[in-house]
C-alpha cells in the first residue's frame, strides 16, 4: 500500500507507552533521546518515561543550549550531538580474539547485536541509515554486525517540526518528513487543545499493534494540523547548497586558496566527523593482555583529521589540516556522489553545531562557489560558459 | 663502417641540421677507443671534446677524500659525454671513465666553437640541443636527490 | 569463519629467505582445509602478525602449488617488522586477495614496457613470470628496474634469469653506487632509451615510489605509449582493504577495491595535486 492510502492514526502518550512495554516483553533493546550532561543523547532506555518530555533548544554555529519549557513535548527540537550510527556501527567494537601465541592461534569471533527499536528517528538521520546501507550493504563486502543490527531494527521515526538554526535537510531530497524507511512514523501536536500523535504505520507488526490498539483513525482537520506544522518546519529553513552542483564545484577546486583559509580556523578537532551521522571511517585496535597470550582486534571510529589517518610509512599523505578539512569536505559533498552514488551530506547541520570554533560547512562551500578556480588551463573555458552573467 | 658524418646523422642530438652543418661539424670529429676503467676525461681538465657514445659505457665520475669514487650517472651507445665544451670557462667539472670498451665520436670543442660563432643558426642548433640534454640531466638529479626509495612513497 | 570479511584465514611460514638487509620473501601455507582464493598479479593481501596488527602485502610470485602464497615483506614498521622476525612454523593471518589485477593476461601480442622501482619490483614479480610462462602472447618484453643502491636489489637469482634470458629485456639502474658498481647509474627512466618496443601496441606498468610513477608515466607518454596502456600502483594507508575504512582513498576512489592497481586514466586527475 502506497504511503498516503495508508490511514493515519490519532495516538496518546499512553498508546506509545503501551508499545514500548509491548516492545521491550518481545525482546527489543530500545534506543531513544534522553537528557544527559545537558545534551539530547540516545541511550538505551528501560521505560518510555525516560524519553525527554519539556526540553526546546538554541542551536547555532558552535552552540548548543536545551530549555525546559512547560509545552514542548517529546520530539520538539532537532539533533543533539549524536545519530543512531554509534548503535548500527558502534564507536567500538570487538571483531575478534585470538589465544595462544605467534606460533599457534585460535580466532574466535563474539556475538552478533541484539535487535534494537529507535525511538524519535529524524528523516535526516533516516536519510543517513539509508547512506550507510549503501556503505555497509550494498559494496563488494558487508559489514556484518551492522547488517545483524538491521535485521531486526525497527524504527518509530518523527517529523521535524522544529528545526534548528543549523538545520538544511531541505536542501536535499528529504526534508523534514520520513516518507520511508520507518516502521512508525509519529508528527508530534501539542497545543492547548491537547497532546497526541499522528501516526503513520509501515510494517506488518506496526500496523497489526495499531489495529489492537483501537485508536481513532485521523479526521482530515488533525492530517491538516500535522501537515502545517511540517510546512512550517519547512518554510523555517532556508536552501544552504545545491548539493550536485556542489559535488561538481569541488572536483574543480581542490587547490582552491580557501582550503588554506578554513584551515587557519579549523583545529583539525575531528568532532564534525563524529557527530556527522554518515561518517563511517574506522581504524583497528590490537590489544594484547600483559601475559601476551589473549589479543582482540577491535573496530573503532576513526577520522579524516586525525593525524595518522593517513600515515603510511615514511610520513603522513596528509599532514596539514587543509588537506584534512578538504578531504572532510569534498568526500561529504563531491566523491560520496562517485563512490555511493548521492551527496554523504543529509543537512543534519550537527557538524555546525558542534564545531568548536563554529564552522558552516555550507558557508565554506559557499565561499568556494562565490570564486572558483578552476585548474589553470580551465579558467579560459570556465570564463566563457559560466561566468557570463556574473562578476 | 660508418663515417663519422652519417653516426652523428643517426643521432636526434643532429638531427635538426642540414647536410652541410653536418659536414661542418663532422670535420671537427675523430673516432677515439678506450678500454675499460681508462679515463677519457678529468675533472679540472680542460674541456676540450664532446664526446658521442658510438659503443660502450662511460661513468660520470666524483672523487671523495674518504668514500671513495662516486658515478653520479652511466652513459650508453647515443648519449653525449660532457657539456662543458660550451659552457665557459670550459672547464670539466667531472671524471669521465669507461667502464667498458667504448668508442666514441670526440668532436673538437674549439673547432665546434669556433664553427657555431661563424653560423650561429649551427650554435644555436648545437645550444638548442645541449640544454635539453642538461635539463634532462637536471631533472633526473632532482629526482634521485630526493631519494625516493627511501620509503616506498 | 562465519563469513565476517574482517576474520583472517591462519597460514603458516614455511619458508624464509632474505632478500637483502631488510626485505624477506615468505612462503605461507595453509593451516587447516581453508585458504584464501587463488590471488593474481596485482592483488595483495592483509597479513596480520598475532597481537600486533595487519598490513596490506602484494603477492610477490605466484606459484603453481595453490594454496601456496609469496609475500615479501620490507621492515618499514611495527606490523612488517613482527612478520619479518616470525620463524618458520609459526603463523600469520591473511585475508584476501583484494583489488583489481594487472591486465597482463588479458593484453594478446602486446609488447610490454615494465618500470619498476625499489620494492615495486614485488608486486610486478607475477607479471614477469606470467609473460615468461606465456611468452608467445606477448611482443617484445621489457623490464626497467630502478632502486636507491646495488644493496637493495633483491630478487637476485631472478634477475640474473632475467638478464641471460634473451626473450626479455631486463635492465636495472641505480641512484647512487659503490665504487665497484659497473652497470647503470641514473633516474629508472633513463632506461627506456634502452627498452624496445612500438609505442602505439606498448602496455605499461609501473610500481614503485609516486614520484617515480609520476616521471616514469611522462617518459611513456612522451615515447608515444597511449595514456589508456598505461597502469600503475597506489600504495595508501589500508586497514579494513574491504572499501569499508575510509583510509585508502585517493579522490573518489579507494586504493584497496579500485586499485592498488589504477588505469592511470583513473589516478591522471589526483597524481599531482598535493597531500590529496
Amino acid at each position: 500500500m502506497r504511503s498516503k492510502d495508508r490511514p493515519r492514526y490519532v495516538l496518546t502518550v499512553d498508546h506509545l507507552r503501551g508499545l514500548f512495554d509491548e516492545l521491550s516483553d518481545q525482546g527489543y533493546e530500545q534506543v531513544g533521546p534522553i537528557f544527559r550532561d545537558g545534551a539530547i543523547m540516545l541511550e538505551k532506555i528501560n521505560s518510555f518515561d525516560e524519553l525527554t518530555l519539556g526540553y526546546l533548544e538554541q542551536q547555532d554555529k558552535g552552540s548548543y543550549n536545551l530549555d525546559q519549557h512547560p509545552d514542548a513535548g517529546y520530539f520538539q527540537y532537532s539533533v543533539g550531538p549524536q545519530s543512531f550510527k554509534k548503535f548500527l556501527n558502534p564507536p567500538r567494537r570487538k571483531l575478534w580474539e585470538a589465544n595462544g601465541s605467534s606460533s599457534n592461534f585460535e580466532i574466535t569471533v563474539p556475538e552478533r547485536p541484539a535487535k534494537m527499536v529507535f525511538w524519535g528517528v529524524r528523516n535526516c538521520d533516516i536519510e543517513a541509515i539509508r547512506i550507510l546501507d549503501k556503505v555497509f550493504l550494498e559494496g563488494a563486502y558487508v559489514n556484518d554486525w551492522y547488517q545483524a543490527a538491521k535485521e531486526d531494527l525497527l524504527i518509530i521515526a518523527v517529523g521535524c517540526t522544529h528545526p534548528s538554526k543549523n538545520c538544511f535537510c531541505t536542501s536535499f531530497d528529504s526534508g523534514p518528513m520520513p516518507y520511508e524507511g520507518y516502521d512508525l512514523s509519529l508528527v508530534e501536536v501539542k497545543d492547548g487543545a491537547g497532546h497526541h500523535f499522528i501516526a503513520d504505520g509501515k510494517s506488518d507488526l506496526i500496523k497489526h499493534w495499531l489495529n489492537d490498539t483501537e485508536a481513532q483513525l485521523a479526521s482530515k482537520d488533525d492530517l491538516e494540523i500535522a501537515s502545517r506544522t511540517i510546512e512550517e518546519a519547512i518554510d523555517n529553513m532556508p536552501i544552504r547548497l545545491n548539493p550536485k552542483e556542489a559535488s561538481e564545484l569541488l572536483k574543480t577546486n581542490l587547490e582552491h586558496s580557501h582550503w588554506e583559509q578554513v584551515a587557519s580556523r579549523c583545529l583539525s578537532c575531528a568532532n564534525c566527523t563524529l557527530v556527522c551521522p554518515t561518517c563511517f571511517c574506522s581504524t583497528t585496535e590490537d590489544i594484547t593482555d600483559i601475559s601476551g597470550d589473549h589479543t582482540e582486534r577491535w573496530l573503532t571510529w576513526d577520522s579524516c583529521f586525525v593525524g595518522d589517518f593517513s600515515y603510511i610509512h615514511g610520513g603522513q599523505i596528509r599532514p596539514s589540516t587543509r588537506s584534512r578539512y578538504r578531504q572532510w569536505m569534498t568526500h561529504k559533498l563531491s566523491n560520496w556522489y562517485d563512490q555511493f552514488g548521492s551527496s554523504g551530506c543529509v543537512g543534519c547541520g550537527r557538524c555546525i553545531t558542534w564545531c568548536p570554533v563554529g564552522i558552516d560547512i555550507t558557508e565554506e562551500l559557499a565561499a568556494i562557489n562565490d570564486n572558483p578556480v578552476g585548474p589553470a588551463k580551465d579558467k579560459k573555458s570556465r570564463g566563457n560558459e559560466k561566468h557570463k552573467g556574473s562578476t | 663502417m660508418k663515417n663519422i658524418k652519417e653516426v652523428l646523422s643517426d643521432l636526434s642530438f643532429f638531427s635538426d641540421m642540414s647536410d652541410e652543418m653536418l659536414e661542418f661539424i663532422a670535420a671537427c670529429g675523430q673516432n677515439m677507443h678506450f678500454s675499460p676503467d681508462e679515463y677519457v676525461g678529468r675533472e679540472s681538465g680542460s674541456a676540450d671534446y664532446l664526446f658521442v657514445i658510438t659503443k660502450g659505457n662511460i661513468a660520470v665520475q666524483l672523487e671523495h677524500p674518504t668514500k671513495g669514487t662516486f658515478t653520479i650517472r652511466s652513459l650508453h651507445d647515443g648519449e653525449i659525454a660532457g657539456f662543458s665544451w660550451i659552457i665557459p670557462p670550459y672547464r670539466m667539472q667531472f671524471d669521465l671513465k669507461a667502464r667498458e670498451h667504448t668508442s666514441v665520436v670526440a668532436l673538437d670543442a674549439g673547432c665546434v666553437r669556433k664553427k657555431c660563432e661563424e653560423d650561429h643558426h649551427l650554435g644555436y642548433l648545437m645550444m638548442k640541443q645541449s640544454a635539453i640534454i642538461m635539463n634532462k640531466r637536471l631533472e633526473d638529479t632532482r629526482v634521485q636527490l630526493m631519494d625516493i626509495y627511501s620509503g616506498r612513497v | 569463519m562465519n563469513g565476517s570479511p574482517w576474520n583472517p584465514v591462519l597460514y603458516k611460514v614455511s619458508s624464509k629467505s632474505i632478500e637483502n638487509a631488510d626485505l624477506l620473501t615468505f612462503e605461507l601455507d595453509p593451516v587447516g582445509d581453508e585458504a584464501i582464493d587463488p590471488i593474481a598479479p596485482g592483488q595483495f593481501n592483509m597479513l596480520y602478525a598475532f597481537g600486533i596488527g595487519e598490513i596490506p602485502i602484494s603477492v610477490s610470485s605466484i606459484l603453481p602449488s595453490y594454496p601456496t602464497l609469496v609475500h615479501t615483506i620490507q621492515d618499514v614498521g611495527r606490523v612488517s617488522k613482527s612478520l619479518i622476525q616470525l620463524p618458520v612454523g609459526d603463523i600469520i593471518g591473511v585475508r584476501g586477495p583484494f583489488g583489481p589485477e594487472w591486465p597482463v593476461a588479458q593484453v594478446k601480442s602486446k609488447d610490454v614496457l615494465l618500470i619498476a622501482g625499489g620494492v615495486g619490483l614485488c608486486p610486478l614479480r607475477p607479471v614477469i613470470e606470467y609473460i615468461l610462462d606465456h611468452r608467445e602472447q606477448f611482443g617484445e618484453v621489457n623490464v626497467l628496474f630502478g632502486t636507491r643502491h646495488p644493496d637493495n636489489i633483491i630478487y637476485h637469482r631472478d634477475i640474473i634469469s632475467w638478464q641471460s634470458d634473451p626473450s626479455i629485456n631486463f635492465q636495472i639502474t641505480v641512484d647512487h653506487a659503490f665504487p665497484s658498481w659497473r652497470g647503470n647509474v641514473g633516474v629508472v627512466t633513463h632506461l627506456i632509451d634502452k627498452a624496445k618496443f612500438y609505442p602505439e601496441n606498448t602496455i605499461s606498468f609501473l610500481c614503485g615510489p609516486e614520484v617515480m610513477m609520476r616521471f616514469g608515466i611522462y617518459a611513456c607518454l612522451d615515447a608515444g605509449i597511449s595514456e589508456d596502456m598505461v597502469y600503475l600502483s597506489m600504495e595508501r594507508n589500508m586497514k579494513c582493504a574491504i572499501g569499508l575504512c575510509g583510509h585508502c582513498q585517493v579522490g573518489p576512489y579507494f586504493t584497496c577495491k579500485d586499485g592498488a592497481v589504477f588505469p592511470y586514466t583513473m589516478m591522471k586527475p589526483y597524481l599531482n595535486i598535493s597531500e590529496l
